[in-house]
């Protein structure tokens, strides 16, 4: 049995609402909040990126797994806002976490899905032999253009998954990836901000590449969508994941624990992930989860997961991410937002 | 060891020299202090300056300072033990004139803080770069974790900090080369800028230019020029941790204690003997908290004895900082220690104008680096 | 360049480690050649507790270039359990509630830089427990 043996989360504590930004630009606030379903989103300190995000969320997932972190034969981080462009985010946390030195460390980059991507090599190293234990993360302290339809939703998280053999507490049953050459979301090199196709981004991108992936994934296991106990897609707004659960035939009920967008945001690399995290704070042995990422350019990444009897011995080893998300938050104006994710024109 | 006396003094203008370079403001010391010495050479010289590589980008300061004064080829050494640079070139002249080895030395000081360098920086560098600085403290913010410690510990109040202030503004007024020769309010200090909660701006020494001199010679000397001496009776210097969290009290200052306890045995004499006391009050709490280690008020009472003006020239107990110490005089770093012998200097001969106190005999200096990792404390007595 | 002089601190900014005398067993952080209290030379290395108590603190207003954009900051002593006190700032921190006493954890964050093109610096800050 290969899957998940440990898992952790992590969400800055610093908010903004929408409707503050909306103001700012003068748009009215309830085209967001009704139109798409955005209410918050998270803020990283001005002291955290995609490092110490990665950080915090794999030494939940450690103290989860409760394993040596020398057994770690490999981290991947998937971001689209690595802080450095060239040094892998990884050099840094495996040195923090006293992982390695004798550890494969890359950088993975795949918009709004790298985080599932550096989970699926993870789990495949394991299931190859390999090595003992992997760990996948998907972080982002996500941008998006002041003024941008994106800035509503762009947030910072992330989630880190260590892959193993024993002790599994969610073990991967399928999985499948479905990817193509379209160009409705990208970031050239040196550019602060992400551009966007617009209404293009809906339906030859998110829609047909997480309908592909789900329903190869379906096939593939024999299941239907009634057999899940909770069903979590990437979150680019509160949205967008209840449509296509919805044309694929999932209900509201089955959606709503990784629902975590409308009070988070999309954390990008970190989006379906955190709500992969959420639904494991609450799951119970037996439940199968589906969950299929969404990473512009385009592709997504689908896995079945089967919860174990292992889950509810270590939900309760470090912080749940409904805590953090409805807990712990400092508010905050547009001015300090803007000065913390570095808006502010500086003379240096 | 044979006796050593101070015969010349001599120190420029404290505050922003503008127009006045490094070499400027060291030289115009010198000169005055050998002038009022009335020597006609000097065996080997000492300047003490903090940080001039960081300040104004010129280290090698020993030799820069005797080509400028036209003193090469003599001896020329730049010491430095951060805010206590000055106290420790006088006690390298002290340790020269003692030890028999030169007859006149000139002890001098010098920082030049206002040419554009990051003085918060720069000042930083005297306390743990790594363990400390790393994480973005500043020295307000480190004398503020002692006023916080202090308070917490021995009820110090807000007030009593402000009192300190006051206390060395208005003796300050008084003093000729003082930066600031204004009085200020207690009220005006708890409203100024907040710093370092809880020290604020009025609690703080300021960002200064300045130079000083003294001439330490052998009592031969003396003699032979007819100088009324005053005589050096105790020389003494400490050190303790660089790091303010590695000590297991911060209500205290162990590199104090130690030093005065030296000082005190060198010198054959008590806290009741001295008649004045020029303390490193770069922050107010210093100046509370240095009285009560050298032993003038019980622990935790440094902050009453300020309210109740026991540390004032008219009060009869202590009185602490009559030049206006670093917070009105001002503090060029690598001068204070220098200009601390000079304000004792000019108390004892009696020259010291509407700042004297009556009847001083006996004075004691003492200057500190960083948050007292270094002390040094000189005693000195007329004849 | 801070590269060379960054690297060396990681084990210590990163992990809190600490060395432990093997002759007295007090603990020196960072670690050192000679022990501060018996003067013995011989450390075994250790980690130190993430979790401790605030010893005092301060908000700094007025800080170096360096930090000037992220004024004002919090930095306290804290005392790690076991014994080692460390200064670090005090992160996601509500100003007025800091006080002497509060239970801290420590937590990785971005420190520092080496200006916009060059090396990101990391390690230890502290939150409220």
């Amino acid at each position: 049995m290969v899957g998940i043996v440990g898992y952790g989360a992590y969400l800055p504590r610093y908010r903004i609402k929408a409707e503050t930004i909306a103001r700012q630009w003068g748009t009215d606030p309830e085209a967001i909040t009704r139109g798409l379903q955005l209410y918050e989103k998270t803020v990283p300190g001005q002291d955290e990126d995609t490092i110490t995000i990665s950080v915090s969320a794999a030494r939940y997932a450690l103290r989860r797994a409760q394993i040596d972190p020398q057994e770690i034969g490999a981290v991947y981080i998937g971001s689209e806002s690595h802080p450095y462009a060239v040094k892998p985010s990884g050099t840094i946390l495996i040195d923090a976490l006293g992982i390695g030195p004798n550890v494969h460390v890359a950088s993975y980059e795949f918009a709004c899905k790298a985080g599932s991507e550096a989970m699926y090599v993870a789990y495949s190293h394991v299931k190859a032999g390999e090595m003992k234990y992997a760990l996948g993360i998907g972080a982002d302290t996500s941008q998006g253009a002041p003024g941008d339809a994106l800035e509503y939703s762009a947030s910072a998280g992330g989630a880190a998954f260590i892959m193993g053999s024993e002790r599994v507490v969610a073990e991967i049953l399928f999985t499948h990836s479905y990817t193509s050459d379209t160009p409705d979301f990208w970031r050239r090199e040196g550019e602060s901000y992400p551009r966007h196709g617009g209404r293009f981004t809906g339906d030859p991108a998110y829609f047909k590449h997480i309908m592909g992936a789900a329903t190869a994934l379906l096939e593939k296991s024999k299941m239907s969508p009634e057999d899940f106990k909770y069903a979590v897609f990437h979150m680019p707004n509160g949205k967008f994941p209840n449509e296509v659960g919805k044309r694929l035939g999932f209900k509201k009920e089955q959606l709503e624990a990784g629902w975590i967008v409308p009070w988070m945001g999309n954390t990008y690399s970190g989006s379906s992930p955190t709500g992969l995290a959420a639904i494991l704070d609450v799951a119970k042995p037996g439940d199968l989860i589906f969950m299929v990422s969404f990473g512009s350019g385009a592709g997504s990444d689908g896995f079945i997961y089967r919860v174990t009897d292992e889950i509810t011995k270590v939900q309760d080893r470090a912080p749940k991410l409904r805590e953090m998300l409805d807990n712990q938050k400092t508010y905050l104006n547009y001015g300090e937002y803007a000065k913390f994710r570095r808006k502010i024109k500086l003379n240096d | 060891m044979r006796d050593v006396v101070v015969i010349g003094a001599g120190m420029t203008q404290f505050g922003e020299l503008w127009n006045k370079s490094i070499k400027d403001i060291f030289v115009e010391a010198a000169l005055k202090a050998i002038e009022d010495a009335g020597v006609d050479h000097i065996d080997s010289m000492y300047v003490g300056a903090m940080s001039p590589g960081l300040f104004v980008g010129q280290e090698h300061l020993g030799a820069v300072m005797a080509d400028y004064l036209g003193v090469t080829p003599i001896p020329a050494t730049h010491v430095e033990s951060a805010c206590a640079s000055g106290g420790a070139s006088f006690r390298q002249a002290f340790l020269e004139v003692a030890s028999g080895a030169s007859e006149i030395v000139l002890a001098g000081g010098v920082e030049k803080m206002t040419d554009g360098a990051d003085v918060t920086e720069a000042l930083a560098t005297a306390a743990d770069q790594e363990y400390e600085v790393y994480q973005g403290i500043t020295f307000p913010g480190l004398y503020a974790l002692i006023a916080r410690a202090h308070m917490e510990r021995y009820g110090t109040t807000r007030e009593q900090l402000a009192a300190v202030a006051v206390k060395n503004h208005r003796n300050g007024a008084k003093n000729p080369n003082a930066q600031f020769r204004s009085e200020v309010t207690a009220e005006q200090v708890m409203k100024s800028t907040m710093v370092a909660d809880p020290l604020r701006l009025l609690d703080c020494s300021p960002v200064s230019d300045g130079g000083a001199a003294v001439i330490v010679a052998s009592m031969d000397v003396a003699k032979k020029l007819k100088k009324n001496p005053i005589r050096v009776i105790a020389s003494a210097q400490s050190s303790d941790t660089i790091a303010l969290h590695s000590r297991k009290d911060i209500t205290t200052l162990n590199s104090v204690v130690k030093a005065a306890e030296k000082a005190y045995k060198i010198a054959d004499k008590k806290p009741a003997d001295i008649h004045l006391v020029e303390v490193h009050d770069c922050f107010t709490i210093a100046e509370i908290v240095t009285t009560e280690d050298l032993g003038f008020f019980e622990k935790g009472k440094g902050g009453e004895a300020a309210e109740k003006g026991w540390t004032s020239i008219e009060c009869k107990r202590i009185p602490v900082n009559t030049s206006g110490g670093l917070k009105s005089k001002g503090h060029p770093v690598g001068a204070t220690g220098v200009a601390q012998i000079i304000e004792l200097y000019e108390q004892l001969n009696g020259t010291a104008g509407s700042r004297q106190v009556q009847g001083a005999r006996v004075g004691m200096a003492q200057n500190m680096g960083g948050t007292g990792a270094s002390c040094v404390i000189h005693i000195l007595e007329a004849s | 360049m801070i590269t060379a002089r960054y690297h060396r601190e990681i084990p210590q900014r990163y992990r809190l480690e600490a060395g432990k005398c093997l002759a007295c067993g007090h603990l020196s952080f960072p670690p050192r050649l000679v022990c501060p209290e018996c003067k013995a030379k011989k450390f075994e290395t250790v980690t130190l507790s993430d979790e401790g108590t605030l010893v005092t603190f301060t908000v700094v207003r007025v800080a170096s270039d360096k930090f000037s954009k992220e004024t004002p900051f919090p930095v306290g002593i804290v005392e790690l359990n076991g014994g080692v006190r460390v200064t670090a700032q005090i992160a996601d921190a509500n100003i007025d509630e800091l006080k002497i006493g509060q239970k801290l954890r420590i937590v990785f964050r971005r420190i520092q830089d080496d200006g916009k093109a060059g090396i990101l610096c990391y390690g230890y800050k502290a939150i409220m427990a």
